[in-house]
């Protein structure tokens, strides 16, 4: 059991370091990442489809008993983060053969790639505190050498306001961490919310989840911290972009739900109140941010910062009903999100920019290229009968149920305005005629290009196309997920009734 | 003894934040520096202070025969000072890299980033 | 630098160092040291080097490129973790060897703990040294 649950991250690391060795010889590293991409989205359907059967797998490193030794633990949200992971990781891997050019492959773009996957994975399968932090890590420290890979200029100008920031939530996280050692002398997760609960609701317990909500709200782009995010988003390769859009923020969520649900008593009532404030004015400050924008990728940007409002909101309320929107949400808005960016970059080859007023006539150069934007974007915006529209029917509901009728009304308003930016970008990339010359037609792009930008959009289109007509199983799971998150006494169990083999 | 750190980590917490706030990349680095080290000690102070031996077991033991030192906390701290390490080499590098690229430190004027300011100034 | 003091001093430091690197490594097995502080302590020795001699110096002391030296040692870290696989126990157990042990004596002790160390200190000297030459050049 310990490995299939170390597998998610063993398996990008050493492809990661086989990759970086062989940088050199683009061919193998390419061959390299992609097996590590497959096998690794093998891995994880194994977990996910595991854990779905059986209830939480847990395994414990070294053989050192929990809450001693380092515990790896995949309850149903972590197995379907790992799979979506996976997944995302896969397209995007095979999107980069296309995006990422010759000279950032040898400075060994595959390798940090793969570290970045690791990173993530692991942040999903740990059940210690400080692991989370160390894992947080290794993500950080790929993630800035893909943000700067190449040093132009641009990139060296984002990528110092990118790490000036991250950098201070590492350190309020670790600070946040020593605290908790002292207070409570353990940093297994599940010891934790039994040590945390015997202290009872003090002073010291509300300082610590404050604080965690600001290195986790840094990692997450929450509401008043997230300017690292539209300063750097859209300076790397695209592909880069994409990975860090779908996956990066959405972690620093995964820890904030963690967190909240299984370390910290449920009834923190300040805590939760900071929360809900901060994930209205998300939403609202990203949805705005991007009516602003006339840039197809810093529209997608701040996009993403409205979008991590949606999902703190559904932790915010912490109803079952909301708990289980957040991770439909999740899960759609990864899917969905990845495959705007990589949209972004097709229609940036085809068309010559990324700026809305220089491009155009993409409908007519092709209208494959233009019904995926269109998929995407309108689920993204909450059009039934594609995903996104019930995950925000589920948070809606649930916000209605709570009697929180402006908590509603700002989810409906958000909503409205991320199709006005979705329809912005449609008439002036797609529809409009291009302003010079014409978009370049998919097919002059040479066959293996073709297939590398084209097969992971369809791939990701085809996964949101099948959550939004057949949304019964993920809602099921999405409930069921919440009901553990609420109910932890089945994970605690798992973790500490653990017996080393 | 614990108090005399907590005070440390305060001033050192005070100055790092000072530093960081100033518009100059060297002094936010410097500044990232002493906010590094505070957590460490805030860390190894939540570990508590004991005059105490390393926690070895000498041979025929089952538990060490005097009170030890906790070792957890500076297994955590020597992780984060070499995670520390790591990240505050990158940022070293990257803010060379900026110097010798943009020809400035000054984080004011870098808004290469940054779409136009809307009267065509920078 | 061009100090024919420094120079001639390095040639005797730099071998003495690396002993000492090594004997860091090795007694970290049960007493304070290990692999990372004699990683570092290997590093200073190329750094030493590398200011008395020159970057070019330095590099071909090093023989292999140091990022593939970080990798490499990564690589064998991860691997001596894994090998608890061949004893059908959980990722990053201690596996313990007792060469010529018996009833009284205990033996050498070969484990691979040891191998994870050095994989560590290998992986060590590679990314302080990469990013030492990264700095210094140009």
């Amino acid at each position: 059991m310990g490995w299939l649950l170390a597998l998610p991250f063993l398996l990008p690391i050493a492809s990661g370091l086989l990759a970086f060795a062989a940088r050199r010889n683009t061919g193998l590293a390419r061959g390299i990442s992609l097996l590590g991409c497959g096998l690794l989205l093998l891995v994880t359907a194994w977990i996910f489809a595991s854990v779905s059967r059986q209830g939480p797998l847990v395994a414990q490193m070294g053989n050192w008993p929990a809450p001693f030794g380092i515990t790896l633990v995949v309850d149903r949200l972590s197995a379907i983060m790992l799979l979506v992971t996976g997944l995302v990781g896969l397209a995007v891997g095979v999107f980069a053969l296309a995006d990422i050019d010759r000279r950032r492959e040898r400075l060994g773009f595959q390798g940090f790639f793969q570290l970045l996957l690791a990173g993530v994975c692991g942040s999903f399968v740990t059940g210690d505190l400080f692991n989370l932090y160390v894992w947080f890590e290794v993500m950080l420290i790929a993630s800035f050498a893909l943000l700067v890979l190449g040093g132009e200029r641009q990139q060296v100008d984002g990528g110092i306001k990118y790490v000036a920031l991250n950098l201070v939530s590492t350190l309020l996280m670790l600070t946040a961490i020593g605290l908790v050692y002292g207070l409570t002398g353990t940093l297994n997760l599940a010891d934790l919310h039994l040590a945390i609960a015997a202290q009872g609701e003090s002073v010291a317990v509300n300082a610590l989840a404050v604080l965690l909500i600001g290195a986790f709200g840094i990692k997450a782009a929450l509401f008043p911290l997230f300017f690292w995010l539209p300063a750097s988003y859209h300076v790397p390769p695209v592909a880069v972009t994409a990975v860090f859009a779908g996956l990066l923020t959405k972690v620093g969520v995964y820890a904030l739900i963690r967190t909240f649900t299984l370390v910290f008593p449920a009834d923190l009532e300040f805590a939760h109140n900071l929360l809900l404030v901060a994930a209205l004015l998300t939403m609202l400050t990203g949805v705005l941010g991007a009516a602003a924008q006339y840039e197809f990728r810093r529209i997608l940007a701040f996009h993403i910062i409205s979008q991590i409002g949606f999902l703190v909101l559904g932790l915010a309320l912490f109803t079952p009903l909301a708990l289980a929107g957040a991770v439909f949400y999740m899960i759609h808005n990864i899917v969905a999100k990845t495959n705007l960016l990589l949209i972004s970059g097709t229609v940036r080859r085809m068309a010559g920019s990324f700026e809305l007023a220089q491009i155009g006539g993409v409908y007519r150069a092709s209208p494959l290229m233009a019904t995926l934007f269109f998929i995407a974007a309108f689920s993204l915006a909450g059009f039934p009968p594609l995903s996104g529209f019930w995950a925000k029917l589920l948070l809606v509901t649930a916000s209605l149920e709570e009697a929180s009728y402006w908590v509603a009304a700002v989810l409906l308003v958000t909503g409205a305005l991320t199709l006005f930016s979705m329809s912005k970008i449609w008439a002036e990339a797609f529809w409009k005629e291009h302003p010079g010359g014409g978009a370049l037609a998919l097919a002059a792009l040479g066959r293996p290009e073709q297939w590398q930008r084209v097969v992971p959009s369809l791939l990701l289109v085809l996964v949101t196309v099948a959550m939004g007509i057949y949304p019964e199983p993920l809602i099921t799971f999405a409930r069921d997920t919440a009901d553990e998150l609420l109910n932890p006494a089945g994970y605690i169990d798992a973790v500490l009734s653990q017996s080393p083999d | 003894m614990e108090t005399a750190l907590a005070v440390l980590v305060g001033a050192m917490t005070a100055t790092g934040v000072y530093l960081m706030l100033a518009p100059n990349l060297l002094r936010y680095l410097f500044g990232l520096i002493l906010l590094s080290n505070a957590a460490n000690l805030a860390i190894f102070a939540a570990g508590r202070l004991t005059r105490a031996v390393p926690p070895l077991v000498p041979e025929g033991l089952d538990v060490p025969p005097v009170p030890v030192a906790n070792a957890l906390p500076q297994a955590m701290i020597l992780t984060a000072i070499v995670i520390g390490f790591g990240l505050l080499a990158f940022t070293l590098a990257l803010v060379v890299s900026c110097y010798r690229q943009l020809g400035t430190l000054n984080s004011d004027t870098m808004r290469l980033a940054e779409p136009p300011a809307a009267g065509g100034e920078h | 630098m061009n100090s024919i003091i420094l120079q001639g001093a390095t040639r005797l430091l730099v071998a003495l160092i690396l002993l000492f690197s090594v004997y860091m490594l090795l007694r970290g097995h049960n007493q304070p040291g290990g692999g990372f502080i004699a990683g570092l302590i290997a590093a200073a020795a190329f750094i030493l080097y590398a200011l008395a001699w020159g970057m070019a110096a330095a590099r071909a002391s090093l023989r292999v490129a140091p990022a593939r030296l970080a990798a490499a040692g990564a690589l064998l870290a991860a691997a001596a973790g894994s090998l608890a696989a061949l004893a059908g126990l959980p990722p990053f157990t201690g596996l313990w060897l007792f060469i010529g042990g018996s009833e009284t004596a205990k033996g050498i002790p070969i484990s691979n703990v040891l191998l994870f160390d050095t994989g560590i200190y290998l992986a060590v000297v590679g990314s302080v040294l990469t990013l030492f030459f990264v700095l210094e050049e140009d």
